[in-house]
């Protein structure tokens, strides 16, 4: 069979099966198990209306309890085995992960990239956002720079490859160089300083998400309160930084966290720019080069990041709700 | 200390001209109200003379100063928006302070401000809240504080009292009035769609109508001796009957035989011979009909509706449909006057006489 029709036959399954679980479960709560008649009528309606919410979460918790829970705790389980799976040897893998110095280094490098990934996203992503409000062709400036939002990550690794090749003619950072009268060389290899061209990247993704929420912060921002600023003597700066800043603090945290929880998920630029070498290493790669070689250290490293992972998203799902109300 | 000028102010966004030829001069002490129907452009000339909108023709001057091009804080003006517009994520204490902060005065100064404006506002125990944590009318007081404690010379204030209810906005505008009396040297203007805050709160009244000045005038010159249909109706409720007539005596006071009742009124304003039998219009409030079996009278109907509201009676005479009513108004309940048909009349200096929408008076 074709994978086209394949698809479609999924979609029109997937749909419809939707749609006729709902109008199922909600046929069978109203006229079978609490019909809306009889001598309990108004006891019937109360209760049917009870349940309906959970019938239509049941599918999600379902889903999630199979593909979320059911893993977490699979892989707490797996990551407490050795590497063939067939001896339980408790806390070992954490303890040599402990001893590894890639694991350190990892977890150094991931720390940075929590912190400046973020960072740098939010802080541009907040200046583009106001730069761009008032120029004419703003809206032509968001839209490039929302661009690579588009782009996969291996997508966007690939074109910074090129950005960082050693040949002058290709990559620019040695072209500059090469117009300097210098010799090439190559930015990956560089210790330390390569952990930040690899930044480079997810900042440059990441800049264009930070900005779309943040502009529309920004406007949401009363004009009056701005106009009262101005009266009052507040510069373009003061007004900036005093006045419509803290107002869009909230949406400032949500941005900052969301994308410090997805730099502890991205691997796949440094898998593929530099595959972890040279000091790069970051946790979710570090986890990828266990992967199927020692699944036990593989998912020990995973909850790991997990753990690491998790004070950030509630914080983040707070400051979210905090935000709605 | 502040005299205000403006000359031949006029304001177009693009193509659309929303104000044209303005002229004012507002002096020290004044407290001037813009009036109008909603959207006739007053909180665009405010907002002219604030410097948030840039003035597009005319001159503007503050004590002679040519202010069109100086930026807002420099004009020497403090604005209450009607939203308030405090800062959010600031104190009560920080909103009054943030200005002085900016001009770079000392804590000492600072506090003696602050604290100065909120014992005047009643505002001392809420300086460490958050606006959020305020009523509508602490916020207001909060927003007219801010303005004080700069000592400006001009306050505007933008339809202050719109976003409180009915009875806040009596007591928020009698603690206006009370603050304009306090500083009798600051100029005050203020703009509002409510001809009761107008009438109350103005020294002069600007009724802004058609892109232009309707008329200026104090509060009761406005009331008694408007200049046009337009600012007789506007200032009064309900608003004045205007009923329509034949001038058929003219001299130093006035005739005119009305088309409904045909019945013959005087007025106290003026016509000359060429007058004799021009079509006008005979303007008179409600508050100043009074009931009559003379055959001097200007209005006869049947009373279709009354409502009495214990000290007055209104009168709804029936009307054709589309038409507004005319409406009279007695002292005392006067609930079986339902159904009536009654005679109304009023003394010659409550009689106005208008001619293609002007009063006779004013040419
Ligand atoms: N930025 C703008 N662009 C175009 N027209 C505007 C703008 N601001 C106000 N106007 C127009 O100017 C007129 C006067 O507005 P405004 O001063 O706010 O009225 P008011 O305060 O008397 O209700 C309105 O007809 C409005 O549509
Ligand atoms: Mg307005």
């Amino acid at each position: 069979m074709s994978p086209l029709v394949q698809g479609a036959i999924t979609i029109f399954v997937g749909v419809f099966g939707c749609v006729g679980y709902f109008y199922a479960a909600n046929l069978l709560l109203d006229k079978v198990i609490y019909p809306a008649k009889g001598p309990n009528i108004g006891r019937n309606i109360n209760r049917a209306n009870a349940i309906r919410p959970w019938l239509f979460l049941l599918p999600a918790i379902l889903a999630l309890s199979i593909y979320l829970v059911y893993p977490v705790i699979g892989s707490l389980i797996r990551s407490m085995y050795n590497r063939a799976g067939n001896e339980f040897i408790g806390l070992g893998n954490y303890t040599s992960l402990a001893g590894d110095p890639e694991f350190q280094t990892a977890l150094i490098n991931n720390a940075l990239w929590a912190l400046v990934v973020p960072a740098a996203a939010t802080f541009f992503g907040l200046v583009v956002a106001q730069l761009t409000d008032r120029l004419s062709w703003g809206n032509i400036a968001k839209s490039l720079i929302f661009m690579p939002m588009a782009i996969s990550f291996v997508g966007a690794s690939l074109i910074w490859k090129f950005v960082y090749a050693g040949d002058p003619d290709i990559g620019i950072i040695n072209a500059i160089r090469d117009g300097m009268g210098l010799d090439p060389l190559d930015p990956l290899q560089l210790p330390f300083w390569n952990n930040f061209f690899l930044m480079v990247i997810l900042v440059w993704i990441q800049t264009g998400f930070a900005m779309v929420i943040l502009s529309a912060a920004l406007r949401g921002v009363p004009e009056d309160t701005i106009e009262a600023a101005i009266i009052d003597g507040a510069g373009p700066f003061r007004v900036f930084f005093r006045i419509k800043v803290p107002q869009i603090m909230g949406t400032i945290v949500v941005v900052w966290t969301t994308i410090t929880i997805l730099v502890l998920k991205v691997f796949d630029i440094v898998y593929t720019m530099t595959g972890g070498n040279f000091g790069t290493e970051i946790l979710p790669s570090y986890m990828m080069s266990f992967m199927f070689r020692d699944d036990g250290r593989a998912t020990a490293v995973a909850v790991v990041i997990m753990i690491v992972v998790l004070p950030v998203m509630i914080w983040n799902i707070r400051q979210a709700q905090k935000e709605m109300r | 200390m502040a005299d205000l000028i403006l000359k031949g102010v006029a304001k177009s966004y693009g193509d659309v001209n929303v104000l044209n030829d303005i002229n004012l001069d507002i002096e020290t002490g004044e407290l001037i109200v813009f009036v109008g129907p909603s959207g006739c452009g007053k909180s665009t000339l405010l907002r002219m003379v604030a410097g948030l909108e840039k003035i597009s023709g005319g001159t503007f001057t503050i004590d002679g100063q040519v202010m069109n091009d100086v930026p807002p804080s420099q004009r020497g003006i403090a604005m209450v928006f009607q939203t308030y517009a405090l800062y959010p994520h600031m104190t009560v204490r920080d909103n009054m302070a943030f200005a002085l902060n900016i001009a770079g005065k000392s804590k000492a100064e600072i506090d003696e401000a602050v604290n100065g404006a909120a014992e005047k506002l009643q505002l001392k125990e809420y300086l460490d809240r958050l606006p959020k944590a305020l009523s509508g009318g602490q916020r207001q007081r909060v927003a007219i504080g801010r303005a004080i404690v700069r000592d400006p010379k001009v306050y505007l204030f933008d339809e202050p009292l719109s976003n409180l209810d009915a009875a806040l906005r009596v007591a928020t505008r009698i603690e206006i009035a009370q603050l304009k009396e306090q500083m009798p040297d600051s100029t005050m203007i203020y703009v509002t769609h409510d001809q009761v805050e107008a009438m109350t709160l103005a020294s002069r009244i600007v009724v802004l109508a058609n892109k232009g000045i309707a008329q200026v005038g104090t509060p009761l010159e406005l009331y008694e001796r408007p200049n046009s249909e337009f600012v007789a109706q506007f200032i009064g409720s309900p608003q004045m009957n205007l009923l329509a007539g034949e001038i058929v005596e003219t001299g130093a006071q006035t005739r005119v035989q009305t088309d409904q009742g045909g019945g013959t009124i005087v007025s106290d304003y003026p016509s000359n011979a060429d007058d004799q039998g021009a079509r006008v219009r005979v303007g008179i409030r409600p508050e100043d009909m009074v009931v009559t079996d003379s055959a001097d009278f200007a209005y006869e109907g049947k009373v279709a509706i009354t409502e009495a509201l214990g000290e007055v009676t209104l009168l709804y005479f029936e009307a054709a449909t589309g038409q507004d009513p005319v409406i009279g108004k007695r002292p005392g309940v006067h609930s079986d006057d339902r159904h009536k048909t009654l005679r109304m009349s009023a003394p010659p200096e409550k009689v106005h006489v208008f001619r293609d929408g002007v009063s006779l008076h004013y040419r």
